[in-house]
């Protein structure tokens, strides 16, 4: 029996929402890297290990916010301490820069030696993380956890496959498409942010235009360090927070950038929903959502997986060589400097 | 004393001087143009009147006060502005954009000068909302010049304003710097096309490896024999 | 000649140290200290000839690394014949597929004219050369990890000595490098840098999840030794007359004997490794390398192909890398691949070479004992700083516990710093690349 209703929510509860969710974090994660890149024209290694340190902070409020019986109700505390997360991430990576990146960049140093100190940050980081929190699992995760159950989902429709919307999911959404549009006026719009992107575009004339540098290097760590702990927390409500998950993420969020071109904001968001649909739709099992669409009593031997979800990391990897290999200035023409 | 007087500059990039007694000077609302052949130190005279080279000895005045010892952010912020020759817009910046990136320092109402700017550059109006990347080197080059002016300069220095554009977009150019000049700035420029350049020169000065060989007026040094012989080609 | 006698005495203070582990700890322990030091030390001289002689950023250690211990499991382990038996034609139709693909994929690389179209056919090929695996391979694989999984479940290797499983590991991690350089290389600095982190993740992934080639993480234990083992060392008649001659135990004597056979076999590979890079770099070769690292533009405006350059060294400083992941995996009896984790090599041989002097081969070295015999005592160093920091707290408070099972965290912190506070206050390191003149 062919029946294209239950296939289609049967894709749209374990491929389209799931991918939405998780494209909205890489694009998060990703806007991040490409703004220290197209300011500070390097690769941040850190910045998987600044999310997991931004989001241990928040995770650490939340936990004090829970124990004064702090609550927003439906919503996760942890949204509560998002922006003591954001503010603790920013002056350490603040710190960071004053001890370790400005003494390079007044010597004008290579890129790759960046590149090499954002290898030690990471360290640090991770270290600084592991020691504070542990390596483990930590849920952090309450309030309500559906906007929608599967079971409601079926009920009302009538529909043997259900739709299930987390709450983390659409918090996730709702906060990338905010923080988005907020970002992207302050860029377009503002004073300081229209001096940032001169400041990428060109700095000799920046500095001929009496931009100051410091300023604009600052606001720019600021900015990647709400970033990543949004992206942070928003990853680890959605699924859970675990120090070395999110050293890992440091490999789709650099695909998801450069596939959008390094350096261009609409392009790293672009790219995380790419490699996030990319990684979702390669390693989503079709089995059962091929016996929905095959007419006739054919029914699918095997799980008819195209690849394990162990190789997650191959689907960002595959992408990120393509691009290279057929337009390594990004989809959307990013630095090729 | 001029307006602009750098006097006996000499100094180089680490090592060897590249300049050496070098003398220039603009009076207000005059054209000043530096011509000399290739590697006389041209673009370094004015590099290091706009304080991006360090001198040895001499001293740069502006307005009868002495700026040697500052840097070019704030020599920005004394009245001078500086085109450079090459990657001197911004761009993946609108027009106005990149105008409004030249008037960074001040905090008053820009739009005035910004309208003055689209009236000297009537083209620029009509591109405000396109990236500066996507004009043509000319339309480019008025970008550059207006971002400039953006800062209400007295003092304004161009690095070969028209190195590759046509002769037409240069006599165009040209004529828009007099226009520039007619308000009352200095402008102090360097040109590879040194007779176009001269003439419209109220003082021009000829360099050879990093030496004043001759200074006189713009029209004086079109009709000194020896200066058209040896670098005008005839 | 001050350079020399320097030398000398950072590595007799290195001797010093490893000889006072022996002396205070155990001669067991500074033997397995030492042994670790040497397979570093060449795992480092790789890293150099990237980073020292040409500048190139290699995240990807630890892949090239896991590749050599592969090789080493395959070569030296028996072949399961139950599992080979059970596979049928499956095993061989999944090797045929591959290696088609492969030869087909290489033809085409070389017969077609460089453009995009061919980069499509090859990537067609290799798509296709994938689907046929899983539809073919894929049962098999199931067949293969049934037979006996608590022993085997696995095909085994092809039983030929360990030994020969150095310099093919060190092949293997050359073609996976040649591949990811011809990609990168080329393009900026950055890329390479994210493409290796991307390969070593895939090339660990791969190692953890196919069972029926590595057993995945319930590891492959106990390969074939290249030297005696002690059981067999107590009942030998020699090695008995040798311990009453020195008047030792011969159990304890027979695992130090043992540690010192490995010292020596790999003391020859790092010997003979040092000895081909300090040829190389001396040679017009080497010349041409730092001519490029210090200035891309000029040496391409000499008419130099600076990626091909790249691209050779890329590959040779992978292949280095290789063969030491062979040695490790030899030394450690067993392929653990989740003992693969980026932070504990990659970047612990990164700290090496920076420290101990980019670009100069005695400095890789060097940095490869001090770094190991830190990041080896920093741990009885660290508990210890910590007992004494929380010696005033009670013995039940919450942080003191938490502070002390913590500090093996520590490590990471103070080797990150160590990073660091090199690249900042000592950038060219303990032994400084030699200028020429």
């Amino acid at each position: 029996m062919s029946d294209p209703l239950n296939a289609a929510a049967l894709l749209a509860n374990f491929v389209i929402v799931p991918a939405i969710a998780y494209g909205s974090q890489l694009a998060l994660g990703a806007l991040g890297v490409t703004l220290i890149y197209g300011i500070l024209r390097f690769s941040n290694f850190a910045h998987g290990d600044t999310m997991a340190f931004g989001t241990m902070i928040t995770i650490l409020f939340t936990w004090w916010f829970q124990s004064l019986g702090l609550s927003l109700g439906p919503l996760p505390t942890a949204l509560l301490a998002l922006p003591f997360g954001i503010a603790v991430c920013a002056l350490f990576v603040l710190f960071c820069d004053r001890v370790v990146y400005r003494f390079h960049r007044a010597k004008r140093a290579d890129p790759v030696i960046f590149v090499i100190a954002s290898v030690g940050v990471m360290f640090v980081m991770n270290g600084l993380v592991r020691f504070i929190i542990g390596p483990d699992d930590q849920n952090f995760a309450d309030g309500e956890r559906f906007i929608i159950k599967a079971r409601e989902f079926k009920q009302l429709t009538g529909l043997s496959e259900g739709i299930s919307i987390k709450v983390s999911q659409s918090i996730t959404v709702v906060t990338m498409i905010i923080v988005v549009a907020a970002l992207f006026w302050f860029l377009n719009k503002t004073r300081t942010g229209k001096s940032m992107r001169a400041y990428s575009d060109n700095e000799d004339l920046a500095l001929l235009s009496g931009i100051n540098p410091d300023r604009v290097v600052a606001v720019t760590w600021i900015l990647a360090a709400a970033l990543a702990t949004i992206a942070g927390t928003l990853y680890g409500l959605d699924k859970s927070f675990k120090p070395f998950t999110y050293f890992q993420l440091l490999l789709p969020i650099f695909a998801s950038a450069i596939v959008g071109g390094l350096g261009n904001p609409i392009g790293a968001i672009a790219g995380g929903f790419v490699i996030a649909f990319s990684e979702i739709t390669v390693t989503y099992a079709y089995k059962k959502f091929a016996n929905y669409i095959v007419p006739g009593d054919w029914k699918a031997d095997g799980l008819m997986q195209l690849l394990s979800t162990n190789y997650k990391f191959a689907v960002s990897f595959l992408i990120l060589l393509m691009v290279l290999l057929f337009r390594p200035t990004g989809i959307f023409r990013g630095k090729s400097v | 004393m001029s307006f602009l007087l750098a006097e006996k500059m000499t100094g180089g990039y680490g090592g060897a001087d590249i300049l050496h007694e070098c003398t220039i000077a603009a009076e207000k609302g005059e054209i000043a143009v530096i011509v000399g052949p290739n590697g006389a130190g041209k673009s370094t005279a004015m590099k290091a009147v706009f304080g991006m080279l360090d001198l040895r000895l001499g001293s740069v005045y502006l307005d009868g006060e002495d700026i040697t010892r500052l840097t070019p952010q704030d020599r920005v912020s004394r009245g001078m502005a500086f085109v450079p020759q090459n990657n001197n817009v911004f761009p993946s910046m609108s027009v106005e954009e990149n105008l409004e990136m030249g008037a960074f320092l001040r905090r008053d109402d820009i739009a005035g000068t910004m309208e003055q700017v689209f009236s000297l550059f009537p083209i620029l109006k009509e591109k405000r909302r396109q990236n500066a990347g996507e004009l043509s080197g000319g339309q480019r080059q008025q970008v550059a010049v207006g971002r400039a002016l953006m800062t209400q300069p007295q003092l304004l220095m161009l690095d070969e304003p028209t190195a590759g554009v046509s002769p037409i977009v240069m006599d165009e150019l040209f004529d828009r710097i007099i226009e520039v000049a007619k308000t009352g700035i200095s402008i102090l420029m360097v040109e590879q096309n040194a007779r176009q350049a001269l003439n419209i020169a109220d003082k021009g000065y000829v360099l050879v490896q990093g030496r004043n060989r001759y200074t006189d007026t713009g029209e004086a040094l079109l009709n000194d024999p020896e200066v058209r012989k040896s670098f005008l080609g005839g | 000649m001050i350079t020399s006698l320097r030398n000398i005495f950072y590595f007799a203070v290195m001797a010093g140290l490893i000889v006072l582990v022996g002396q205070m700890q155990s001669w067991n322990l500074a033997l397995s200290i030492l042994n670790l030091c040497l397979i570093s030390s060449v795992m480092a001289l790789g890293v150099n000839m990237q980073w020292g002689y040409a500048g190139l950023f290699n995240v990807g250690v630890m892949g090239f690394a896991a590749l050599g211990g592969l090789m080493a499991m395959l070569v030296s382990m028996p072949p399961v014949q139950e599992a080979w038996t059970a596979a049928g034609g499956g095993a061989w139709v999944g090797m045929g597929i591959f290696l088609l693909t492969l030869i087909i994929a290489i033809t085409l690389y070389r017969k077609l004219p460089k453009n995009g179209l061919r980069t499509a056919a090859i990537m067609l090929v290799v798509i296709a050369g994938y689907v046929l695996l899983r539809i073919y391979f894929d049962p098999t694989t199931k067949v293969i990890e049934k037979v006996n999984p608590a022993a085997s479940g696995y095909l085994g290797g092809l039983g030929l000595p360990i030994i020969l499983a150095w310099p093919l590991g060190g092949l293997l991690a050359g073609g996976v490098a040649w591949f990811v350089g011809k990609i990168t290389l080329g393009l900026r600095s950055d890329y390479l840098a994210i493409a290796t982190l991307g390969i070593s993740e895939i090339i660990v992934a791969v190692l953890k999840h196919e069972d029926w080639m590595t057993r995945g993480v319930k590891n492959v234990t106990g390969l074939p030794r290249p030297v005696p083992y002690e059981v067999n060392l107590q009942n030998t008649q020699w090695f008995l007359d040798l311990c009453e001659r020195l008047g030792t135990d011969p159990v304890t004597f027979s695992s130090i004997f043992v540690k010192l056979c490995y010292a020596g076999l790999f003391a020859v590979v790092l010997l003979l490794v040092l000895w081909l890079s300090e040829r190389a770099l001396r040679s017009p070769w080497g010349r041409m390398m730092r001519a490029i690292r210090d200035n891309e533009v000029s040496a391409s405006a000499m008419g130099k192909d600076v990626t091909a350059r790249h691209l050779q060294v890329f590959v040779l400083g992978s292949v280095v890398v290789g063969i030491a992941g062979a040695m490790l995996t030899t030394l450690d009896g067993q392929l653990t691949p989740s003992s693969y984790q980026p932070l504990r090599f990659t970047f612990l041989i990164w700290v090496m070479v920076i420290v101990g002097g980019s670009g100069n081969n005695w400095g890789a070295v060097l940095g490869g004992f001090v770094i190991w015999f830190f990041w080896i005592e920093a741990e009885p160093l660290g508990l210890w700083l910590m007992d004494v920091l929380t010696a005033g707290m009670a013995d039940d408070s919450a942080l003191r516990t938490h502070l002390l099972e913590s500090a093996a965290h520590m490590r990471l912190i103070t080797m990150g710093l160590i990073l660091l506070l090199a690249l900042r206050f000592n950038p060219r390191g303990l032994l400084p690349e030699r200028t020429q003149q």
